[in-house]
């Protein structure tokens, strides 16, 4: 693998401050999630991004707010990274009026479209196209911001990773697609869905810029999608980037963390690289936030996620004219 | 006779039917290894081998069309959508290659195959995730359409599905995996294509309605009994071709009719049973047809948005009411 350099970005204590307290949010209220899903409070399909969270955090620090975020079903991450309200994405899990989507979408439906999150999308590789869309109207606009999208290693095999990829390159789309790499699509290891497994290797094919790199390093998350960003502000060049990660949990709530399809030792070994374990030993070592400041930062985020909770209890049910209403817009 | 779920009915059909010929193999996502994304398909990967039980991956236009090229040349695949939904990626091959192959080739090439899966509304999956595609498929000429109510259906129309020289859409439901009900031992049992069943005999009023909605109108027609409305349901079971005979029967005994149907109202099953009703049995008809539907939007998380999305026992009921004026 493309590993990571030696970071270019500077880092400040301000810019480590904001990378693991965006990290620790996603952790914890990815945890609350699971606890409020067990209490009954969360229904239907929900897909945790815990031990992912330095993709999200990493790409999303080298954008814009006016750079456009579109993702698959385990979005969270991605759509608290790009700056939604904790309460109103922990309210749409819970089914209430307040919610970002009102409570019609849930999990697998956050939009925001006030921070320019185009949505999470449960149908892998639908939105694979869409972002190429996103991108062209950019183009179409004449604007200069970028279109990111997320996806799965499970999205590869789909037609729409194929001629999304080539109308990108094809059409020089301002967008980069990060594929999360986490090595399965539910039960499915990689090397059981792709004969090619490593994913950056289709940009080349399809002439798109293509790098692979260590997605539980914040930091080289960052570096890479940065020059990706660059590429595509000053050439309208796309890009593939394949961030290798790991999901430490079930592929839903419905799946234990270690089922047929991986062994439990594996999925420990995996979290010995805890990106945020990794992050904060870091962050020590360098010197850029000191042990008491880091609890800080827990502490607020911990309050910030009860606050979501709370938040998300007390705000009520759709009404039921709700039901029939946004199908067509009048 | 054994007593089992909805599940190991279906799980007890493919394996006898792959026993019974050896050209029939099993391909879809998480089939094998997983052992089913809903456990339909439990044991099978281990007793016939990965020959016989194909994982795929996520593609599904891909697989379904190499399945229809399989059938061309001599199999007879079994094809799993993890759930009717994701059958849309495939609808292509399933209309433009499936369904016409036969007719196109001036009936050289026939296309023996089942597509099988979940469909329809379960617990809280939102929008994308809880559609009721039967309404997409039995447009369609060339493809047969099967929707089993009961375990002992499960088996025997999955069987005759498989035994079929046509494309079959066999769509289940997530909600009926662990009902149980009697079901027959024997492997040659099978229950016909395009036969309907009466689930309850009555004398007032026809009650239509299948999987899901199935059970909340006889729930209904136990209530209205109480009332002294004596309701006749009626379970289509295949919906193409569908079994006119039958249906149009129970019309003509009963005089009125009420079709019931967990998806959009707009152009679905109640449309077209409606339909062929008036066509046939115009001059035995007391009431109008009714029709109780989804609501005409697509399916919201919230909780009580869901609930209110699909026909509630109460609603069956005050339509029954209307047609009976009772
Ligand atoms: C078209 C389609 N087929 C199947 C599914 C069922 N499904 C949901 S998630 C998933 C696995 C996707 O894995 P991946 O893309 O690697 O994402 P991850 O869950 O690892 O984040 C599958 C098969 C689906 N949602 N859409
Ligand atoms: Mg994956």
């Amino acid at each position: 693998m493309v590993q990571a350099k030696t970071p270019t970005t500077k880092l400040d204590a301000e810019l480590a401050r904001r990378l693991l307290s965006q990290m620790v949010l996603i952790r914890r209220f990815e945890e609350k999630a699971a606890e409020m899903y067990a209490l009954g409070k969360i229904g239907g399909f929900l897909h945790l991004y815990i031990g992912e969270e330095a993709v999200a955090v990493g790409a999303t620090s080298v954008l814009r707010p006016d750079d456009y975020v579109i993702s698959a079903y385990r979005a969270h991450g991605h759509c608290l990274a790009k700056g939604a309200d904790p309460r109103r994405v922990m309210a749409e899990l819970f089914g209430r009026r307040d919610g970002l989507s009102k409570g019609k979408g849930g999990s697998m439906h956050l939009f925001d479209k006030s921070r320019n999150f185009l949505g999470g999308h449960a149908i892998v590789g639908a939105h694979l196209p869409l972002a190429a869309g996103a991108a062209f109207a950019v183009k179409y606009q004449g604007g200069d911001q970028v279109v990111l999208c997320y996806f799965g290693d499970g999205a590869v095999p789909q037609g729409e990773f194929h001629e999304s990829k080539n109308l990108a390159a094809h059409w020089k789309l301002p967008v980069i697609y990060v594929c999360e790499n986490n090595r399965y699509a539910m039960g499915t290891a990689i090397h059981r869905a792709l004969a090619q497994t490593e994913i950056w290797r289709y940009a080349e094919t399809y002439g798109l810029a293509g790098e692979a790199v260590d997605g539980m390093d914040v930091l080289a998350v960052r570096e890479v999608v940065g020059r990706a960003v660059e590429r595509c502000r000053r050439e309208q060049a796309p890009s593939l980037i394949e961030a290798r990660t790991y999901r430490f949990r079930g592929h839903s709530m419905r799946d234990p963390s270690a089922a047929i399809y991986r062994t439990k030792e594996e999925v420990e070994r995996e979290k010995q690289r805890d990106p945020i374990g990794l992050f904060r030993e870091r962050c020590l070592k360098d010197g850029r936030l000191t042990e008491v400041e880091i609890k800080t930062i827990e502490k607020e985020i911990n309050d910030l996620v009860d606050e979501a909770v709370a938040f998300a209890d007390a705000s009520p049910e759709p009404p039921l004219e709700w039901l029939t209403a946004d199908v067509y817009r009048e | 006779m054994s007593v089992m779920t909805y599940r190991e009915a279906l799980n007890m059909a493919l394996r006898e039917e792959m026993q019974r010929d050896p050209r029939v193999f099993l391909i879809g996502e998480e089939i094998g290894v997983y052992d089913g994304a809903y456990k339909v398909t439990q044991g099978l990967l281990k007793e016939f081998g990965e020959r016989r039980v194909v994982d795929t991956p996520i593609c599904e236009s891909g697989f379904t069309g190499l399945a229809v090229g399989a059938a061309m040349v001599g199999l007879r695949p079994v094809v799993e959508m993890m759930t009717f939904n994701f059958a849309i990626l495939a609808l292509d091959q399933i209309v433009n290659s499936a369904a016409k192959m036969y007719y196109m080739s001036g009936g050289q090439y026939n296309v023996p195959m089942v597509i099988r899966g979940p469909g329809g509304p379960a617990h809280q999956l939102a929008a994308q995730h809880s559609q009721s595609m039967e309404v997409y498929f039995y447009h369609v000429p060339g493809l047969k359409v099967v929707r089993p109510s009961t375990p002992p259906d499960a088996k025997g129309l999955l069987k005759s599905a498989i035994r079929d020289d046509n494309p079959v859409i066999f769509i289940e439901a997530e909600t009926l995996y662990g009902i149980k009900g009697e079901v027959p031992d024997d492997p040659e049992f099978t229950i016909p294509l395009g036969k309907a069943e009466i689930r309850r005999e009555g004398t007032d009023v026809t009650v239509f309605a299948y999987m899901g909605m199935l059970y909340r109108a006889l729930e209904a027609a136990e209530e209205l009994a109480k009332a002294g409305v004596s309701c006749e349901v009626v379970d289509p079971r295949t919906l193409r071709p569908m079994d006119i005979e039958t249906m149009i029967g129970s019309v003509r005994k009963t005089h009125r009719a009420v079709v019931v149907e967990a998806g959009a109202g707009f152009a679905g099953m109640g449309s077209e049973i409606a339909a062929f009703v008036t066509e046939n049995a115009f001059d035995d008809l007391d009431a109008p047809v009714e029709r109780v539907t989804g609501a005409n939007a697509p399916m919201p998380y919230a909780k009580n948005l869901e609930q209110a999305k699909t026909p509630s026992k109460e609603k069956i009921i005050a339509a029954i009411r209307r047609v009976c004026h009772a």
